[in-house]
C-alpha cells in the first residue's frame, strides 16, 4: 500500500454517491483554475500543478503532452477477455496495419509479456511506462493482469504501470490496483445517462449474467463512477476516455465531462469514433459516421474549463511499442524477444533520460523567447499541421510523415491541438498521387504545414490547395517554429503579399493504413 | 447436452474460461474448447450458461445434440 498519500488533488467527495454530480471539485493543474490554461495533458508546467503530480505525469506520454514528444510507451496484449459488448468494437479484427484500440497480432502470457518489456526497455531507453489495455479489459482478466504488475515491480521498478478498464469490474479491484503501485488507470466513460448507454452498449456481463439495454449502461455507469471515486480517495491518477459518436453522446460529452470532473478525473480524452464498415463493428455496419476534425474539435473546445483535456491520444492498437503515433511492436514479436540477450540496466535508462529533460528544457526554452519576439495580439489565430518524429522538432520529411500535428498559433500561444493520420506519399522515393488528396484532405483545415523537407509535386498541389508548405524551419523546436512562421505570415499579410483566408474543414482518418 | 465452441468464430479471448463452473473449458491452439464429458450446462449452479453469456461472438457457443442432457443429480 505505498501509493496512499496525502495530496492536494484529492477532491472532497461524499463517498460512494451515485451518479448525481456534486459541485466541481478541482484536480491536478486545473486547481489554479485559469480560464486559459489549455489542459494538463497538453501542455501544464510545472508551476501550474503540484509537484508530487507533476513527477508522477512528466514522463508519461499519456499524461503529459509535453512528454509525448519524448517518451515512449508500450502495451502488452495479456487481457484478451472482456466483459461487455460496445457497437465500436469488433474484436475478431487484426490487421497489421490497422491501429485501433482492441486490436493485437499476438496475445501474450504474463511471462511472455514480463520479457518483452525487458527487451523493449533495454532496446528504447525513452520507453518509461507500460500499460494493459487489452485487446479485451485489463480487469476482466484479474489474473494476468496483476501477475503482469507484480512481476514487473520487482524487475523494472523504474517504468510506471498503468491499466486501462472500461470500469464495470473497477470497483472490486481498487485496493489490488494500489497494491501494485498503478498509479494510472484509465477508463473509458462514453454517457452518464443510461439512455444515451443504451445506444451504445448492447449487453454486459455482470455477476453471471448477460444483461442487455439500458438496465446494463445503469449499471455500467454506477460502477464506473464509484470506481473512479474510489480511484481518486486513494490519490490514484486517473484519465477518462470518451468516444464521440455524432447523434448518439456528442452534446451529452459534456455532461460526462462534468460527472468525471467532479468526481476528480485527472484527464479527459475526447476521441472520434472509428467506424468503416469494414471493421464489422455494429457502428460500421449500420453507418454510423465518426466525427470530422472541426466537430472533435468543437466538443473538446466545450469541455475546457471542466476535466483537463487532453487532445494527443492516438487510440492506439493494445500492443503498440513506441512514441504516440509511431509503432514499433513488429521489431519485438515473440520470436525476436526470444534471440534477444535482454540486459536490464537501469543506469543506462536513467542517463538516457537525463539528455531527454535536458532536449525538453531546450524545447520550452526555444518557445519563450518565440514568444516575447511577437507582436501585439490582434485576435487572429490559425492551425499549422507540422511533420514531426519526436523530439518536439520539425523533423520528419512530408513524404514520410504517417500523421501530422496540429498546433493552433496565435501572436500569444502556440498550442497543440490534435494529430491528423495519413497515408505516407512517398513510397520508396516516389510520390502515390492518389495518396496526396487524403493528406490535403486530412490537414485542409491548416493554413501552413512545417516539415523538414518536401519534394517539388506535393509542393504545388499543397499550395493550389491553400496549404503554404515551409521547409524553413527545418530541425527547430515546434513552437518556436510556428511562432516564426506566424509572425512572417502576418508581415506578409500587412505588407498586403498574401490575403488572410479562412480554410475549411477536415476529414479524421478512419481505415487501415495503404501500406505499413 | 453438453455446449461447444464453434472453433472457426472463436476470438480465443478467453472470457469463457475461468467463468465455467466445472473447469470443462480449455485452450488449444489459440481457441478454446468445452470437454463435453465435463460440462453440466451450468445446471445447478446458474441460471445461463457462463459460457453463452461472456462469450462476446453470437453463436460461437452452441448446443452439442451429439451429447446427450446431462442430468442434474
Amino acid at each position: 500500500m505505498a501509493i496512499v498519500f496525502e495530496s492536494s488533488v484529492t477532491p472532497k467527495l461524499k463517498p460512494l454517491s451515485g451518479i448525481k454530480v456534486e459541485v466541481a471539485a478541482s484536480s491536478g493543474c486545473g486547481t489554479a483554475g485559469g480560464a486559459g490554461k489549455s489542459s494538463c495533458g497538453s501542455s501544464a508546467e510545472p508551476a501550474d500543478m503540484p509537484p508530487e503530480i507533476w513527477e508522477k505525469v512528466k514522463n508519461h506520454p499519456c499524461y503529459s503532452e509535453e512528454a509525448h514528444h519524448h517518451y515512449a510507451r508500450m502495451h502488452v496484449a495479456v487481457a484478451p477477455a472482456c466483459n461487455i459488448q460496445c457497437n465500436y468494437c469488433n474484436r475478431k479484427y487484426d490487421c497489421s496495419n490497422e491501429s485501433r484500440p482492441g486490436v493485437v497480432s499476438q496475445k501474450l502470457t504474463p511471462d511472455q509479456a514480463v520479457k518483452k518489456v525487458l527487451a523493449v526497455a533495454s532496446e528504447i531507453p525513452q520507453m518509461t511506462v507500460l500499460g494493459i489495455a487489452g485487446p479485451g479489459d485489463a480487469l476482466a482478466n484479474p489474473a494476468k493482469t496483476f501477475e503482469t504488475f507484480r512481476q514487473l515491480q520487482e524487475k523494472a521498478p523504474d517504468i510506471k504501470l498503468c491499466l486501462s478498464t472500461n470500469g464495470l469490474a473497477l470497483p472490486d479491484y481498487v485496493e489490488e490496483i494500489c497494491k501494485y503501485n498503478i498509479d494510472h488507470v484509465t477508463i473509458t466513460i462514453n454517457m452518464v445517462d443510461p439512455d444515451v448507454g443504451a445506444k451504445i452498449y448492447p449487453w454486459i456481463f455482470f455477476n453471471h449474467k448477460r444483461i442487455y439495454g439500458r438496465e446494463a449502461a445503469e449499471i455500467l455507469t454506477e460502477r464506473q463512477m464509484l470506481g473512479l471515486e474510489m480511484l481518486t480517495q486513494r490519490g490514484v491518477l486517473t484519465k477518462v476516455n470518451s468516444v464521440l459518436i455524432p447523434g448518439i453522446n456528442d452534446t451529452h460529452l459534456i455532461e460526462v465531462n462534468r460527472a468525471v470532473k467532479a468526481r476528480g478525473a485527472f484527464l479527459h480524452n475526447i476521441m472520434p469514433l472509428i467506424s468503416e464498415a469494414e471493421h464489422g463493428t455494429v457502428f460500421g455496419l449500420s453507418g454510423q459516421r465518426g466525427p470530422s476534425a472541426q466537430e472533435l474539435k468543437e466538443v473538446q473546445d466545450a469541455c475546457m474549463g471542466g476535466a483537463n483535456l487532453m487532445r494527443h491520444c492516438r487510440q492506439c492498437r493494445a500492443d503498440a511499442v513506441g512514441l504516440l503515433g509511431e509503432d514499433r511492436s513488429h521489431e519485438f514479436t515473440l520470436e525476436q524477444v526470444d534471440k534477444m540477450e535482454v540486459v536490464y540496466d537501469l543506469e543506462k535508462r536513467r542517463a538516457y533520460q537525463q539528455k531527454v529533460e535536458t532536449e525538453r528544457a531546450a524545447q520550452a526554452a526555444a518557445k519563450q523567447s518565440a514568444l516575447s519576439e511577437q507582436q501585439a495580439d490582434d485576435g487572429m489565430t490559425v492551425l499549422v499541421a507540422v511533420a514531426t518524429k519526436g523530439q518536439g522538432k520539425v523533423n520528419e520529411h512530408f513524404g514520410h510523415a504517417h500523421e501530422f500535428q496540429i498546433y493552433e498559433v496565435s501572436a500569444t500561444h502556440a498550442a497543440f491541438v490534435g494529430h491528423r493520420r495519413v497515408d505516407h506519399y512517398c513510397q520508396g522515393g516516389w510520390g502515390e498521387d492518389d495518396v496526396l488528396p487524403s493528406i490535403v484532405t486530412a490537414i485542409n483545415d491548416c493554413h501552413a504545414v512545417l516539415v523538414a523537407k518536401i519534394g517539388g509535386c506535393p509542393r504545388d498541389e499543397l499550395k493550389a490547395a491553400g496549404i503554404e508548405p515551409v521547409e524553413k524551419y527545418a530541425h527547430e523546436f515546434i513552437e518556436k517554429a510556428a511562432l516564426s512562421w506566424f509572425a512572417d505570415y502576418r508581415a506578409r499579410v500587412a505588407r498586403g503579399e498574401i490575403s488572410h483566408l479562412p480554410r475549411g474543414d477536415a476529414a479524421i482518418r478512419q481505415g487501415a493504413y495503404l501500406a505499413a | 447436452m453438453a455446449y461447444k465452441i464453434v472453433s472457426s468464430s472463436c476470438t480465443g479471448c478467453s472470457a469463457c474460461e475461468p467463468e465455467c463452473p466445472n473447469q470443462a473449458i480449455i485452450e488449444k491452439n489459440g481457441t478454446f474448447l468445452i470437454k463435453p464429458e465435463k460440462c453440466t450446462e451450468c445446471i445447478g449452479h446458474f441460471d445461463e450458461p457462463q459460457c453463452v453469456a461472456a462469450c462476446p461472438v453470437d453463436k460461437t457457443v452452441i448446443i452439442d445434440a451429439g451429447y446427450p442432457r446431462y442430468a442434474a443429480a
